[in-house]
């Protein structure tokens, strides 16, 4: 039997697995110490995010409706352009895309956002302890709040289509979740990342271009030849997206396998993410 | 009962002429071996106890540290050796109104303030009329406050800095708010923390109100501690030291 990169994949995750268990237990009164801090900047964090909202959609006409109506849109001008023009012949083609859209959108929204989120606070941070890691949290649950407002959206798509809904679009909340730490942990590294190389900002900007044509979300996976798959399987975002289709499209209970890997990949990036910005966040203030 | 215990601190600040933010810069220091940084010494190795229900002011030129060690007692900055421990809530007053969002009404910017101080929306509510009646500000309610005069704004960032009895405050030349009568007034709260058994920790250039208000007082030159004791040696000790 050949070793698939997924069952390679799915090793390295319970491995990853098994060493966070394993970390957070020896931590646990260190967790238990960020607790009293954690619980009296909630307040602030609530209020962050409900002025992000509001600072978005003030002064414009259609306010929240503009969540909605931006992945409509795009879906409506990729559906032409790729459905019609491609031939890729994927049934349902603007539900394909508009799933893949969302779960990537989330990410790299949330992640662009909190690359400045600490740099952009400067002032605050200067004058008043606040713990860093507020801020790009803050960017995190703000895109989490946007994806769910686009969401609808993707009800619209189904209603007007008239496809089928399964019972298993309830785990669009797993894959979410699992998106959510991922995407956490990557802003921990950019935010803290970016104080010391302004440069990160843009190329993470690059990179970001780079990664939606690398993510599955305007083809099928399949169509790419065999080597090709194997490189672009390395990337977390094709087993999110996968996820969530899996989940919406096909009616079908993501395997072991790939509910391992996103969960690998995700507290990978939260480890790394944590770590990093733990060691780096009292020099922040030297470089603002 | 100890309220802060600063041991043996140390703040050195790297003072390259520019400062190496990009990476290609790094990497031609780094390859030219240039990363090396001028340090430049903000406090060193300074030692400070407060007790509960002191009042301790601290004196010295511009420059000599004050500022630094507020804020290394307020968490803002860690230091580069030693500790700062404090006990007790802690209220900073170092920039009245750092909190604000200029777009947002006073309204708002209360509950956003009051939520960076690590209050809750409740808490807020509860003293959010005497918070804008202290401020008198209750016509200004629901404008933007980038329409605010420099007064109005310090007013409202003193006011909901100080709607809590802290167990520590701390003070950063602020007591010069507004005009004489707002003045005034935020002196007799000062006062009335004071009262309450609020410890202070207090900057002013003004030594008239550091002998006024203090029992202690503290004398920085070059982040060296030159003197400790009551506040009117002190006082005395550094106005014939700076003149020199």
């Amino acid at each position: 039997m050949e070793l698939t990169i997924e069952d390679i994949l799915a090793a390295i995750s319970v491995v990853i697995i098994a060493a966070t268990i394993i970390l957070v237990v020896v931590n646990i009164p260190r967790l238990k110490a960020l607790w009293p801090g954690f619980k009296k900047y909630r307040h602030l964090l609530a209020t962050l995010v409900s002025r992000d909202i509001k600072v978005k959609y003030r002064r414009s006409v259609l306010g929240l409706l503009w969540s909605v109506l931006q992945p409509l849109f795009f879906m409506l001008i990729i559906t032409l352009v790729f459905a019609n023009v491609f031939k890729l012949g994927i049934r349902d083609y603007p539900v394909f895309y508009i799933t893949g859209f969302v779960v990537f959108s989330f990410v790299s929204e949330s992640t662009t956002l909190s690359l400045n989120s600490i740099l952009g606070n400067a002032s605050l941070i200067k004058k008043v302890y606040i713990p860093k890691y507020i801020f790009p949290l803050q960017k995190c649950l703000f895109a989490l709040v946007n994806m769910v407002f686009s969401l609808i959206a993707v009800a619209i798509v189904y209603i007007i289509l008239q496809v089928q809904v399964y019972p298993t679009v309830f785990l669009l909340v797993v894959v979410m979740a699992y998106a959510a730490v991922f995407s956490f942990g990557l802003s921990l590294i950019l935010s803290a990342a970016v104080m010391f190389f302004r440069d990160v900002a843009h190329l993470y900007g690059i990179w970001v271009t780079a990664w939606m044509y690398l993510t599955p979300i305007l083809y099928p996976l399949s169509i790419l030849p065999e080597p090709v798959q194997n490189i672009v399987k390395l990337n977390p975002l094709v087993y999110y997206v996968e996820y969530a289709r899996s989940v919406m499209i096909d009616g079908v209970i993501p395997d072991l396998n790939t509910n391992l890997i996103c969960i690998g990949f995700a507290l990978l990036t939260l480890i790394i993410g944590l770590v990093f910005f733990k060691r780096t966040q009292d020099r922040f203030i030297l470089h603002m | 009962m100890n309220m802060i215990e600063v041991e043996n601190v140390t703040m050195r600040f790297n003072m390259s002429r520019e400062k190496v933010d990009s990476l290609k810069e790094y990497f031609i220091r780094f390859m030219k071996r240039q990363l090396y940084f001028e340090e430049f010494t903000a406090l060193e190795n300074i030692s400070l106890t407060v007790k509960q229900g002191d009042i301790i002011g601290i004196v010295g030129l511009n420059g000599s540290g004050k500022s630094t060690l507020l804020k290394i007692i307020s968490g803002i900055l860690k230091p580069t050796s030693g500790s700062a421990r404090i006990h007790g809530s802690i209220s900073p007053l170092i920039e009245l109104g750092s909190g604000f969002d200029f777009d947002l009404t006073a309204r708002e910017n209360v509950y956003l303030n009051g939520a960076v101080l690590g209050y809750s929306k409740a808490f807020m509510s509860e003293n959010y009329a005497e918070i804008i009646e202290f401020a008198e500000l209750s016509e200004f309610q629901d404008v933007a406050i980038k329409n605010f005069s420099s007064g109005m704004i310090a007013r409202l960032g003193f006011s909901i800095a100080t709607i809590t009895k802290p167990d520590i405050l701390i003070v950063d030349e602020i007591l010069s708010v507004g005009d004489f009568r707002f003045k005034e007034k935020s002196e007799k709260r000062i006062h009335d923390l004071m009262a309450g058994g609020t410890t202070v920790v207090m900057v002013s250039h003004d030594i008239g109100q550091i002998e006024k208000l203090c029992n202690r007082a503290i004398w920085l030159n070059h982040g060296k501690l030159m003197l400790e004791g009551d506040a009117k040696t002190v006082c005395a000790a550094y106005q014939a030291g700076a003149t020199q």
